[in-house]
């Protein structure tokens, strides 16, 4: 497809997001792929705390705001409530981040994929907790400075590697789970599509770049994310009918350093550190088949 | 006409869920609720209900789901105990802030440690400033009688607020006794199809639990106070209409028995009430005329109800399955609370018993009401703890 077969129409409208928002802008994305007949969940984090609060309601489709752990079991109980209403042409769409599913939602997550239930659980990874300025959550990556993670405790051999959620969800054998970044737009919109076409449970973890979490202008939300993959520190990925595939790979990777110098969540990372960050990026670039 | 069963606490509710037609069971298992969604299961495989029926990994997701149901506009169902209602205590408060009509039922359980898994109110009484309704029941066929009826309360537009329906732990849930299971086209006749206005509809899009601050927060907040203070009234009218449909009813929110001449009476929730009656009755051959007021709902709790019955008599006993540390029982709090400002108030004994499941006795009631008649002043506090005079 190309950006001029993106959706038109938009469904959310007025929102307070920050400048340069990438979870606004993946939000956005995902409600133009699945339209009209779509209702969101939504816990705890920016989405729900910035841009729902009364009388400024920038949703046009109906949406929940739920309570932060309980996202995936809200999706297993409306899956179920409308299966029995036999009603097949509503979207059931969950939209948590990073801390509402890797940390406090992890159990309701794994079961939601367990029931076998239809959804689409799309988590938006910013890789913080970003509504309540920056505390770390287990999809913070290595040396990101945060305001819950004193230095050196950034570069502990315990804190080496985000969460998989991905792998996680693969090994629930889900019938689709993919990676994507709001910075490669099409491949995400098309993984959302193909989500809500998916029988049963689907899962997409989208890098959203965060300005202010981050430590970069405003303006360079796109650039940072198209970085972070081109240097190998995300990947874009997909599951399907029982195969693990990359749907970009980049054409050569860029070194680390040019990503991390660009934010300053990473400024307090020592030269041994990113020669240590960078060996890893590139021996799990061969190990997962990258390279 | 029903048909008559010998049937236990639990399965009493699992009954009563059938009868009501719920559209989705969420499901986690503890002691002693587990029965209840192991008799749907049940119902399920043989095709007695065409209930959606979900596992969920916790309690805090079980009632999560229900949330869901509702909102996709189905009538939901969940059973929990002690610990469990404990950690579904967030979502208690998300479901009455959000006006969600759904019921569930609390077997009442001891919480731990000590670790126990016999009968108390602690589970449910802790949580009583979670916004939901509560109901205690005394018998099985009270059980099954009840949550059909809190289907009622909690999706009455006035009220839109949750019901808990509380049975003891074993001495009701594990129970026995001689059930009428009501006919089912009785009790579609009763119970109107399930409504809400929590609902995700695309063709009508709403925000659902947003933010609010200052004076809407507090505007939502009093609108919330009194849904359930309108409860009050719908509880005693729903109990009515359903005595006159199926020619059973309990009092509304209080069960009086004797309470008339009497110069004590005792307070009491939930099954130990029969005890109550029977001590009730010693002490009557014995020349005290003494009675039982059973409280039904203990969220909303009806003040004027209860300082009408209790205010002319001298002596009052409050008997708490639980206890507010550093205070005294809750039901007995309530109940000061609810005498206060009369003119000549009745002496309070409050008696902390049966907790951890232990069994009060008609000696236990006799007991404690000698000993109660003794104190004159109404403004004394006493306290009196089951056993503990044995250690003196």
């Amino acid at each position: 497809m190309k950006i001029k077969d993106v959706a038109k129409e938009e469904f959310i409208t007025g929102s307070l997001s920050c400048a340069g928002c990438g979870s606004i802008l993946a939000v956005r994305l995902a409600l133009k792929a699945l339209g009209k007949r779509t209702i969101a969940i939504i816990p705890a984090g920016c989405m729900s705390a910035v841009n729902c609060f009364l009388p400024q309601i920038p949703f046009r489709v109906p949406m929940f705001v739920s309570p932060f752990a309980a996202t995936a079991a809200i999706l297993q109980g409306i899956s179920a409530g409308f299966k029995f209403r036999s009603i097949k042409d509503i979207n059931v769409l969950g939209i948590a981040g990073d801390g509402a599913t890797a940390d406090i939602g992890m159990a309701s997550f794994s079961q939601a994929i367990v029931s076998g239930m239809k959804f689409i659980y799309l988590c938006v990874d910013n890789e913080a907790y970003m509504n309540t300025s920056v505390q770390s959550s287990s999809t913070t990556p290595t040396g990101a400075a945060t305001t819950t993670s004193p230095f050196p405790d950034t570069m502990r051999e315990t804190s080496l590697s985000k969460k998989n959620l991905f792998s996680i969800a693969v090994a629930h054998k889900i019938p689709y789970a993919a990676t994507a970044s709001v910075s490669y737009p099409l491949d995400y919109y098309e993984k959302v599509l193909k989500a809500a076409r998916t029988d049963g449970p689907s899962f997409i973890q989208v890098q959203t770049p965060c300005p202010p979490g981050w430590g970069f202008p405003t303006e360079k939300t796109i650039e940072i994310g198209r970085m972070a993959v081109k240097s190998g520190m995300w990947h874009l990925l997909e599951y399907k009918d029982g195969k693990v595939r990359f749907t970009h790979v980049p054409k050569k990777r860029t070194p680390l350093s040019e990503y991390l110098e660009a934010q300053t969540r990473f400024r307090r990372m020592r030269p041994g550190d990113i020669a240590h960050l960078q060996s890893m990026v590139d021996k799990q670039s061969i190990l997962i088949g990258m390279e | 006409m029903g048909k008559k069963s010998f049937i236990t606490g639990n399965s009493a509710v699992a009954a009563a869920v059938k009868l009501a037609r719920v559209g989705v069971i969420a499901v986690y298992p503890i002691t002693p609720q587990t029965p209840i969604v192991e008799k749907l299961a049940t119902f399920v495989s043989t095709g007695e209900i065409n209930s959606e029926y979900i596992r969920v990994e916790s309690e805090h997701s079980a009632l999560s789901a229900c949330l869901g149901a509702c909102m996709a506009g189905v009538r939901p169902f969940t059973a929990t105990s002690s610990q469990g209602l404990a950690y579904m205590s967030e979502i208690l408060a998300y479901a009455s802030g959000g006006r969600y009509p759904l019921v569930l039922a609390n077997v009442n359980r001891s919480m731990c440690p000590p670790w126990s898994i016999w009968g108390e109110h602690q589970d449910s009484i802790q949580q009583r400033d979670t916004g939901c309704i509560q109901l205690y029941v005394e018998t099985a066929q009270e059980a099954l009688d009840t949550t059909i009826q809190a289907f009622k309360i909690a999706e009455n537009p006035t009220v839109f607020t949750p019901v808990m329906v509380c049975l003891d732990g074993f001495h009701v849930s594990h129970t026995e006794e001689l059930v009428e299971i009501p006919d089912q086209n009785d009790v579609d006749r009763f119970l109107p199809p399930f409504q809400t206005s929590a609902l995700l509809d695309p063709d009508e899009p709403m925000t659902l639990a947003a933010g609010a601050s200052g004076r809407q927060y507090m505007t939502w907040r009093f609108q919330q106070y009194q849904a359930i203070q309108t409860a009050e009234k719908v509880i005693q009218e729903v109990d009515k209409e359903f005595e006159d449909i199926f020619g059973r009813g309990y009092g509304g929110l209080v069960d009086a028995y004797k309470c008339e001449d009497a110069d004590c009476i005792i307070v009491i929730m939930g099954s130990f009430a029969g005890v109550a009656r029977d001590g009730a009755d010693m002490l009557r051959l014995n020349g005290l005329k003494t009675g039982v007021l059973k409280i039904r709902a203990f969220r909303p709790f009806p003040n004027q109800v209860i300082s009408d019955y209790l205010s002319s008599a001298k002596t009052v006993v409050v008997i708490d399955r639980d206890l507010s540390f550093g205070n005294e029982g809750a039901v007995c709090s309530e109940v000061r609370s609810a005498l206060y400002g009369l003119d000549h108030s009745p002496a309070i004994t409050n008696f902390i018993a049966g907790l951890g499941g232990a069994d009060v006795t008609i000696q236990d009631i006799q007991k404690v009401v000698q000993e109660a008649i003794k104190i004159t002043s109404g403004t004394e506090r006493r306290i009196i703890f089951q056993f503990m005079d044995e250690n003196k």
